[in-house]
């Protein structure tokens, strides 16, 4: 039976049918909407995938730079210059904001480096000596920071679509496997219970009709028999008295029945 | 976020650290936290383990650097740390070369695009 599988537990009416179908259509439009918003963050993802292998790639490149020249500020400016940044370290001049960007109704973090004006301490670092190759590291190095920055917001977002996809995918999957064909079991079922009943209720008209079928015909013979047999009484009345009455009764099975002999 | 603006932290050797500081990164809040540690060979492994997990739960840092020699160092709790923000950043240091295929989120990149993206993303 159709309503043997999955199906909700309803009372089989023209109602409910209406009902689970218009629920049917719901459940097929949201199918529908959750598998196109899977696709957009799919097609999503994979820019993202793609740019940050090339980002991860941009990264190593950079900082190789910002090394290099963290070396040669060191050689130029000495080892001691370290001790000094160290010592130098107040409140942060680069930051970073966070934006949102929607994606078919994903918030995706985006990260934005930007500056914070304010003097840096640093701006005097190796003023003794080595001081362009410090300001030429620094400057590197706000680069590379630049770089790692896209590189985070890329890998936010990264992991943020991925769970969206993943719970994307869960609904959709949900919907197609389970929701839809509870459905439409329950449809199925509820219209073979339909069909029962009008296959009973015509069973028993049928019925109802071979029935009074019957009676009339019964009615109709009652009434020709009474029929006959009042016409028979008013013959006999007509024919006059009793005697002679029965003389007719005979006289008239003797002409009935032809082998009765008296 | 608490706020619309947030640090970076890093964790890393000397040099990185230097010159991340450098480029005015560092900061220091009122109760002299830093938001960097400097790693050498005198820094324990429970150390940097107990650094990450402040930074990672700290509201106002949005980006954590890791040098990937001593994400390597706590490689388990970097793998199962998998919240969008802060986002980990694992960096290549001077003396140590940068591998690919030890980053973590690398990995789960590579391993999406050598098969369907949309097929077993289901990895954690």
């Amino acid at each position: 039976m159709s309503g043997q599988g999955q199906r909700l537990n309803v009372v089989p009416t023209v109602t409910v049918l209406g009902v689970v179908k218009a629920r049917l259509i719901g459940a097929t439009k949201g199918h529908q909407l959750l598998k196109k918003k899977s696709d957009a963050l799919t097609v999503q993802f994979r820019q993202i995938l793609k740019r940050i292998v090339q980002a991860k790639e941009t990264m190593g490149d950079s900082l190789k730079a910002s090394s290099f020249s963290l070396t040669e500020a060191k050689y130029t400016a000495g080892d001691n210059i370290k001790h000094v940044v160290l010592e130098n370290v107040g409140s942060a001049t680069v930051k970073v904001r966070a934006k949102q960007d929607n994606v078919a109704g994903v918030k995706l973090p985006k990260f934005e480096y930007f500056t914070e004006a304010g003097e840096t301490k640093n701006d005097l670092t190796g003023l003794a000596r080595g001081g362009q190759q410090i300001q030429l590291c620094r400057s590197s190095f706000i680069k590379a920071v630049e770089v790692l920055v896209e590189l985070a917001s890329l890998q936010t977002s990264f992991l943020t679509l991925d769970e969206a996809i993943k719970t994307t995918n869960r609904r959709v999957n949900a919907l197609e496997n389970v929701v839809k064909p509870r459905l439409e079991n329950t449809i199925s079922y509820i219209k073979g219970e339909l069909d029962e009943l009008e296959r009973e209720e015509f069973f028993r008209l049928k019925k109802i009709q071979g029935f009074k079928k019957r009676e009339v015909e019964k009615q109709l013979a009652l009434n020709k028999k009474f029929a006959e047999e009042a016409a028979l009484k008013e013959k006999l009345s007509f024919n006059g008295g009793k005697g002679r009455s029965e003389n007719n009764l005979l006289q008239l099975e003797a002409d009935k029945d032809e082998d009765i002999i008296f | 976020m608490a706020s619309n603006t947030a640090l970076l932290a890093i964790i890393g050797d000397e040099d990185t650290v230097t010159g991340f500081l450098l480029a005015g990164v560092g900061n220091v809040d009122i109760r002299r936290k830093t938001n960097y540690l400097i790693v050498d060979n005198k820094t324990t492994v429970k150390t940097i383990e107990d650094t990450f997990k402040e930074f990672t739960a700290r509201e106002d840092i949005a980006i954590v650097l890791i040098s990937q020699y001593v994400a390597n160092m706590i490689r388990f709790v970097v793998d199962r740390y998998n919240k969008p923000i802060p986002a980990i950043l694992e960096i290549p240091s001077k003396d140590h070369p940068y591998d690919p295929s030890q980053d973590s989120i690398l990995a789960r990149v590579k391993h999406m695009f050598s098969s369907d993206p949309s097929g077993p993303t289901n990895r954690y």
